[in-house]
Parts: C-alpha cells; sequence; structure tokens
C-alpha cells in the first residue's frame, strides 16, 4: 500500500526533503546485513510505499508539497532534481507568491478556502497513482501560519475527500524559547484543530532533537538541516518495512493502517512520541557495538522515566508495584505511564530478542491487556548503516508536561489579549480560541489522569 | 515572491531613498554575478527594455535589460529630486515617478499635508496605481519621510493616508527621521506631532531614526578607523556608514554616511524577504509578531556590526559580541536604552553564515538581562537568511517592541506644549484652509494617549508575576 505524503510551509517542505532523502539512501546502501531475498523484499516494499516508479530514470516521490511562497518549494525540487538519486514529479506542488505571515487566521481562513481546490486536485492525482492508497503523512510545524493554519485547513479537507482513509500528521514543536512570538496561539489553534480530523498527531520537539544533536551527534554548529536529517532518521526507523507482530512472511501491506491500530485505541489519545536508539555520528559506527539487551533496558528506560535520548536517562524512575490496579494519585511521580507502544526492530538477530520488559503490566494503564498495549514488529534488515536499531513509538505522557507548556503560555498571551486583532482581522474570534483551549484542556486533563 | 515599492518624501526622505538604490544596487550585484533578472532582484526592481519602454523580460531568467526602482519621489522643492537626476542613479528612476514642484513647503506641515495634498492627490494615486500594476505581488509600501519638515511630513502624511484608501490589504512601513532637540527648524515639535497622529492611525509599522544616534555611530567608526588601535585594516565597503562599491565612489556630503545607515536598516529588513534562508523572515511576519495592540507599532531598531575587519577567520567569540552590541545602547537608532526598558516583543534577523545554534546559544545567555513583559517572556522572533551583506560574513538586525520609545515621545510632547502654550508660529498653521484648532488638540491627545499605554505597560515591569488561572474541566 501506498503513502502520499504532504508537506505544508517552510517546516514541512525541509524535513520532506529530508525524509525521502534518507529513505532513498537506505534502501540504496549495501549494508542491509540479511539475505538477498530479504534486502530486495524490503527495497520492494519502500518503493511501493514512497515512490513510484513509472517510466522515470529515477523514482519519483509520492509528496505534494504546498507553500504559500515559492522560496522553499523551489529549493526542494531543485535539490532532490540534482541528487539525482530520487526526485519529485513536476506537477505536484503548489505555491502562491506571499506566504502567510505567521498568522493561523491567514493560513486557515483566507489561503485555505481559497486555494482548497487546486491543492486538493494535486492530492487526488497522487492519490489515484497509488494502486492501494494507504493513507496519507502529512509533515508541517505548528508555530508558523502556513503549516499551521492552512496545514490544519488540508487535513480537514482531507478527511472529508477520504473519510476511510488514515491521516498520520507529523507535527513539528517549535523551540520553548521562541521562534516565533505566537507560535503558542499558532499551536494551541492547530493541535485543537488537528484533534478532529486527524486519526494521530507524531510529535517532534526541536528542542528534544536540538540536544539529540549537540550531545549524541557531537554537532558543533548545529543548522535546522542537521535537525532536519535526524527527524528524518527517525522517522525512516518507523516507516521503513517492518514485518508485523504474528509470525506472517511478508512486510505490512497497510503500515498507517497497522499503526494506527496498535497505537490509539481510544480517540482521546491520539498523541504519539517517538523514541529511537542508537543515535550517533555515522563516523563514529565502525567502532561501536550494541546489544539488543543493553538497546532495549535503555529504550525501557527511557520510556519510563521519560527520557528524550539515551544520555542522562534518570535511572531510579520505577514503574509502580505490580499487582491490583492502582488509582492514578498513587503512581510515583515522574513516572510515564502509556497508553500503548510499538516497538520497532531491525537489524541483526532481532528474532530471538526477548520483549517480556516492554510486556509488564505496570507499565499501562489498567484499561487494556498488556498484549494488546504492546506490539513489536521486526525485520532483519538494518537500517541506515546502523547494525542494530530500535525505534518506540508510544502513545504515553510523554508531551503532557510540554503541551501543558505551550497552552499555559498561550494562555497567558491570551489574558491580555496580546495579537487578538492580528486573528480578528482574518476571522477567528476569541470564541475560538476559547473553543481550542477547552479541547486541549481536556487532552491534559485526561492524559493526567491516565 | 513579493515586491515592494518605496515612496520618499520630502529633501531627507530623498536623500535617503537615493542611498538606499544605490546600496540595493550595489548588494544585487555581489550576489547576482550572471546578469539574470530573478526573483531577489524583482523585489525592488522592474527590468525595461528601454526601446519600447514597457516591462522588457519581466518573467524571471531573462537577462538585465534595464532596471528600474519600484519607487515614487515626491518633494515640493526641485533640488534634491534634480540632483538624483543628474547624478549616476538617473537611469533608474523613470521620470514618469516623479511629483515636484517648486516653492516647498516652508517647513509646514499644513501646508504639506492640506494644500499639496489636496494639489497632488489625484496625480499620486495615479502614480501608484502604475506602479502597483507593474507588481505581480505587491505586499508592502515602505515611506522615508523626515518628521520635522513640512513636505516630508506634511505630505508624507498624507501619502500614507492615501495608501491605507488606495491599498488597504498591502503593509505600510514609515522609516522616520525624528528631529533632535536643537533642530533648527523652529516649528519641528509642531510639525512632528501633528505626523504622529497620522502614525499612529495609518501605519503597520514604524521604525523611528534619530540623527544624533546616526551622528553618534559615524563618530565611533571615525575614531575606530583613526585610532588604528585594532592593528588590521578594515574592509571599507563592510562600513555601515560606506557607498564604497556602489555608483557613487565616496560619500560626498556630511548626511550620505548617516543615510547610509538608513538604507542598510532597510536592506537588512527586506533581505529575508528577498533571499532564501533556512528560516525566512517576511515583512508581514514582521508586522504579526512585532505588534501585539494596534497602535503600539513604534520598532527600536539596530544594526550590527558596524564594519569587519579584514581577518578571514572570525571566531565565534566575534558572533556572541554581534549579538551583544545589538543590545548595547549606541548601537541603537535612536537614543534610548532598550536594555533597561520593558520589552514587549523582540526580532532578530540574522545574515551570513550563522546557524540555529548560535541563534540559540546568544538568545539564553542575553535573555537574563533583559526584562519583558509578564505575558510575553519568551518574546523572541528569529530569522536565518543565508545571504550576508556586502562587505561582511554575517549581520544581526535587531527590531524591538520596547517602552523605551516613551522619552522620545515625551520630549516631542514636551517641545510641543513650550510652543503651543503660547500659541507660537501658530498663525502659520491656522491661516492653511483645513486647518483648525482642533487638529492640534487632537494630535496632542493622540500622543499623550499612546504615552499613556507605554504608562501602562511599564508599571507591569518588575511586578510580582501572577498567571491568569487556567480554565477548569470537569474529570
Amino acid at each position: 500500500m501506498s503513502i502520499v505524503t504532504v508537506q505544508l510551509g517552510q517546516c514541512g517542505n525541509q524535513i520532506g526533503h529530508e525524509v525521502f532523502s534518507a529513505l532513498c539512501s537506505d534502501i540504496r546502501g549495501t549494508h542491509g546485513l540479511c539475505s538477498k531475498n530479504e534486502n530486495q523484499s524490503y527495497q520492494d516494499s519502500c518503493k511501493e510505499r514512497f515512490f513510484c516508479e513509472e517510466e522515470s530514470a529515477v523514482p519519483v516521490a509520492r509528496a505534494v508539497l504546498v507553500d504559500m511562497e515559492p522560496k522553499v518549494i523551489s529549493q526542494a525540487l531543485s535539490m532532490a532534481a540534482s541528487s539525482g538519486l530520487w526526485r519529485y514529479s513536476s506537477h505536484s506542488h503548489f505555491c502562491q507568491k506571499q506566504g502567510s505571515g505567521n498568522n493561523w487566521a491567514n493560513g486557515y481562513c483566507v489561503h485555505g478556502p481559497r486555494h482548497k481546490e487546486a491543492i486538493m486536485e494535486l492530492v487526488q492525482r497522487e492519490a489515484e497513482r497509488c494502486d492501494r492508497l494507504g493513507g496519507f503523512f502529512t509533515i508541517m510545524s505548528m508555530a508558523g501560519g502556513t503549516g499551521s493554519g492552512l496545514g490544519a485547513f488540508v487535513t480537514q479537507c482531507l478527511r472529508d475527500a477520504f473519510p476511510t482513509s488514515f491521516i498520520l500528521n507529523h507535527v513539528i514543536w517549535p523551540y520553548g524559547t521562541g521562534e516565533v512570538i505566537v507560535q503558542n496561539y499558532n499551536s494551541v489553534l492547530t493541535l485543537s484543530h488537528l484533534y478532529h480530523s486527524s486519526d494521530a498527531l507524531l510529535v517532534h520537539e526541536n528542542d528534544v532533537i536540538h540536544k539529540i544533536c549537540a550531545q549524541l551527534m557531537n554537532i558543533k554548529q548545529i543548522s535546522f538541516r542537521d535537525v532536519n536529517q535526524v527527524i528524518a532518521h527517525q522517522l525512516g526507523s518507523v516507516f521503513q518495512p517492518a514485518h508485523p507482530a504474528g509470525g506472517g512472511s511478508g512486510y505490512s501491506r497497510n503500515p498507517l493502517g497497522d499503526l494506527m491500530e496498535t497505537l490509539v485505541p481510544h480517540p482521546e489519545f491520539r498523541m504519539l512520541g517517538l523514541r529511537n536508539i542508537p543515535q550517533m555520528p555515522e563516523s563514529s559506527l565502525p567502532y561501536s557495538t550494541f546489544s539488543w539487551p543493553g538497546l532495549l533496558k535503555h529504550l525501557r528506560q527511557m520510556l519510563i522515566a521519560n527520557a528524550q535520548m539515551e544520555e542522562g536517562i534518570d535511572w531510579q524512575v520505577r514503574p509502580p508495584h505490580p499487582g491490583s490496579s492502582m488509582p492514578s494519585t498513587n503512581k510515583p511521580l515522574h513516572f510515564n505511564t502509556s497508553i500503548a507502544n510499538l516497538l520497532i526492530l531491525r537489524g541483526k538477530d532481532v528474532h530471538g530478542v526477548d520483549l517480556g520488559s516492554f510486556q509488564d503490566p505496570s507499565l499501562y494503564t489498567s484499561w487494556l491487556n498488556p498484549q494488546d498495549a504492546f506490539n513489536a514488529w521486526k525485520t532483519p534488515r538494518a537500517f541506515n548503516k546502523y547494525e542494530k536499531s530500535a525505534a518506540l513509538v508510544s502513545n504515553s505522557q510523554f508531551l503532557l508536561k510540554p503541551l501543558d507548556s505551550i497552552v499555559g503560555k498561550a494562555w497567558n498571551m491570551f489574558a491580555s489579549k496580546a495579537y487578538l486583532h492580528q486573528y480578528t482581522k482574518f476571522g477567528i474570534q476569541e470564541e475560538d480560541f476559547l473553543d481550542c483551549f477547552t479541547t486541549l484542556e481536556q487532552v491534559i486533563s485526561s492524559y493526567t489522569n491516565l | 515572491m513579493t515586491q515592494s515599492v518605496v515612496v520618499q518624501v520630502g529633501q531627507c526622505g530623498n536623500q535617503v531613498g537615493c542611498r538606499f538604490w544605490d546600496l540595493a544596487l550595489r548588494e544585487h550585484a555581489a550576489v547576482n554575478k550572471k546578469g539574470i533578472y530573478d526573483e531577489a532582484l524583482s523585489s525592488f526592481f522592474r527590468n525595461v527594455d528601454t526601446r519600447s519602454g514597457d516591462n522588457g523580460p519581466g518573467i524571471y531568467k531573462g537577462k538585465i535589460c534595464s532596471l528600474k526602482a519600484r519607487a515614487l519621489l515626491i518633494d515640493m522643492e526641485e533640488g534634491v529630486v534634480n540632483e538624483i537626476l543628474q547624478g549616476p542613479l538617473r537611469d533608474v528612476f523613470d521620470s514618469k515617478q516623479l511629483i515636484t514642484d517648486v516653492s516647498g513647503s516652508g517647513n509646514n506641515w499644513a501646508v504639506g499635508h492640506k494644500i499639496y495634498g489636496c494639489q497632488y492627490r489625484e496625480n499620486i494615486v495615479e502614480k501608484l496605481r502604475k506602479t502597483a500594476e507593474h507588481c505581480d505581488c505587491l505586499q508592502c509600501f515602505f515611506i522615508i519621510h523626515s518628521m520635522g519638515g513640512g513636505t516630508g511630513s506634511g505630505l508624507g502624511t498624507f501619502v500614507l493616508n492615501l495608501l491605507e484608501e488606495e491599498f488597504p490589504e498591502v503593509y505600510r512601513f514609515v522609516t522616520s527621521v525624528y528631529p533632535s532637540g536643537e533642530d533648527d527648524v523652529v516649528t519641528s515639535p509642531y510639525n512632528s506631532v501633528l505626523a504622529m497622529k497620522e502614525l499612529n492611525e495609518h501605519a503597520d509599522c514604524v521604525l523611528p531614526i534619530e540623527n544624533e544616534s546616526l551622528f553618534e555611530i559615524v563618530n565611533k567608526i571615525h575614531q575606530m578607523i583613526n585610532s588604528g588601535k585594532l592593528g588590521s585594516t578594515v574592509k571599507q565597503n563592510s562600513l555601515v556608514t560606506s557607498s564604497a562599491g556602489s555608483a557613487k565612489p565616496v560619500p560626498e556630503k556630511p548626511f550620505d554616511a548617516m543615510n547610509n545607515i538608513v538604507a542598510n536598516l532597510l536592506l537588512n529588513l527586506t533581505s529575508s524577504a528577498r533571499f532564501e534562508g533556512s528560516l525566512n523572515m517576511d515583512l508581514n511576519e514582521i508586522s504579526m509578531n512585532l505588534v501585539p495592540f494596534p497602535r503600539l507599532h513604534y520598532l527600536v531598531s539596530s544594526l550590527t556590526p558596524l564594519y569587519t575587519l579584514a581577518d578571514v577567520n572570525v571566531p565565534s567569540r566575534r558572533l556572541d559580541q554581534m549579538f551583544s552590541d545589538a543590545f548595547s545602547r549606541d548601537h541603537q537608532l535612536i537614543q534610548a536604552d532598550p536594555k533597561h526598558s520593558l520589552y514587549l516583543a523582540c526580532a532578530l534577523l540574522v545574515r551570513g553564515n550563522v546557524q540555529v545554534s548560535d541563534l540559540r546559544r546568544n538568545i539564553e545567555r542575553l535573555k537574563p538581562s533583559l526584562h519583558f513583559v509578564s505575558w510575553n517572556q519568551e518574546g523572541w522572533k528569529t530569522g536565518l537568511c543565508s545571504v550576508p551583506p556586502v562587505g561582511h560574513s554575517h549581520s544581526l538586525l535587531a527590531l524591538a517592541n520596547n517602552t523605551c520609545v516613551k522619552p522620545t515621545f515625551i520630549e516631542l510632547k514636551d517641545r510641543f506644549m513650550k510652543l503651543y502654550k503660547k500659541k507660537a508660529h501658530l498663525h502659520h498653521y491656522l491661516q492653511i484652509d483645513g486647518m483648525e484648532q482642533s487638529c492640534f488638540s487632537e494630535a496632542i491627545s493622540s500622543l499623550t494617549d499612546l504615552i499613556e499605554e507605554y504608562n501602562e505597560l511599564d508599571a507591569t515591569k518588575g511586578g510580582p508575576r501572577i498567571d491568569p488561572s487556567r480554565l477548569k474541566i470537569a474529570v
């Protein structure tokens, strides 16, 4: 099944380009470390999912590029073409001349309706090129105007036009110390709207990735390109083909559907976080060896203690005592309760790995069977030169604190009515803001009471 | 890609404007080696085939035939505009883009606004329409003028009004040169306050500039060059005051150096809209992020570095120094001290080889020493543009919406009241058709209200931070 990627705004288009690059370079790599058949099967599956191989010499990404100003899209198109390894279709982009000015209302109320037809036509065409449509993957930031506002509008349109397809929104959370002054307003508006039309939100926080770049990747002068490449690597480790649990020889034919099924059992809980291990500069790879028990022990503690990467983990945090169900107030502080977890293992010796530690019922809420709450996908085919690597997609309290912080700051600004005139002049009124705050406070409350 | 139109009004406006166009050509020449008319150029210039007189290969990728500035030059005396038209920039301006008269406005806002405004209204509207038609997607009008005189102040604000009426969707950024205390124009307080009312009501963003600050920066650079204590030579074309490499080789007039600073301000402001970068900051984003309440749209600007040494290696210490300087008193373009007042919002536009980690590191470093308003503690807007200005490897433009503009306005009000109480020179204004006493009282009350808004915000500074309580959800 194929996934159509919709890249929205500057961030969405910059990241989207890095994702396709990472996927392409992974399948071309000869470090598969697995049998030739397996490798072939992996490559075919990846190509079917993300690329279209028509008469063209190089694979064409199944993507629609949308932005309200032309500079970023033209850069993405030309960088892809000059790589010689893959390219974007020449007819799958939409741009205007003037951006959204970091104004969510401008993106949602003005650009959205104005350009709906043109954008949806591009999406429709891309969807028709798929033999079987597996769903949509949208990439956007929530701090600006286009990715956030227009992105929320487009997601709604996707939901209306494809009511039975899966929609996964990849949302980038901005640095806490400001990239955009009204970023908290834009974030609140985006998240509340996405919650109503999307199936799940997969979140990356710039602060977290920045730390990974600084401490694990040893990059001295970190650029947005570095950040985007780490994000692309993490996404690749989730979306590259893997065998779903339950044996079966083929690679998952419905990746988005499988993801939703395992991770989103209840519509109130749709926020997914992502952790990846190991993460290091490419130059260090030849000198490192990994063991599955070691990797999984770290990953499990990262889950429990809500650590953002494999350094600086708080090993003191322990799950509550197993046994009878505990009222949430008695659970130890800092312990990250999960609703559902998905582990994706790639590389050497995957099949013998012991995953019992992740099936421990004390990690999870009481209302799901641990057998249902935890799933694992595996493939012996190594990813991106890492001999062994594991990705954890988690529906848990990972994002509770950052969400609470964003809503708090937005509320603080809202109480003083600062900047509201910029939104009302494009059609978003104070009542609309209040509705959005209410939605998110509800989400925060639900996750807090796990 | 969007276009912007520059409207330069009065002597000061046109002199600054002239420096702007000169430096803009220099900047694009440095970046655009192949002589292709590209999108960056089209933001300020048209590509015209001089033989047919129409727009030539306006479609991008065509070769440059003849560049015409997207500008309107307005002056009620001919001297300055004539000089421009005889100088090296004569080919950049279309004769149809000029509006001049002979006798000037006599340093009288009312003459500029009421008499010439009325007289030239249609002419101005027609020429603005023409310039707008040549634009694919017009985003912004830049008005350059001074506040203290008659034409720039009076006719300039009349044009501002006109722009709001005729082109309500297009942003209006105004660069206003405020008179200093020792200004030789006696009536400058009247002119300035009358103009302020118009700026309050019709501008999207105002960048106030004071001659004293420009003068101090020029002096600082002179001292630095002449002292020779740094041991290395300065790259001539990197001086923020320099015209080196442009059509006019050496600054001939004393104001040229000062005007170059303002020209550089405008170039840096629009750099992210013209050139690519990893985090673009367009003009509409500046207005969105820096104006929390409609009338508080006065932005204090600072440019760093003022010069670059000819050393090739620039350690990151220098980079950090650039950020520190942006917040120091002597780099501001008005006499103000933002560090000791209250920030409502702050924007940092970095050009050149600077990455997001450098930006974050410096924000973290400087934040503790700055006071931000309680509802905008992390009020930073950042932009990264890959193309540095001529002669530099990187540069920073800081725009602050800060209560430190208040003293400037208070002083203006005081100077106004000194004259007004005695009704000095009032008759020159009141005898103009359309001017009444109420114009003055409305203007001063508009200024007073503005000062009061800043006062209210200042009162919150340093107080205890009480966050409003959040919405409660029934579990």
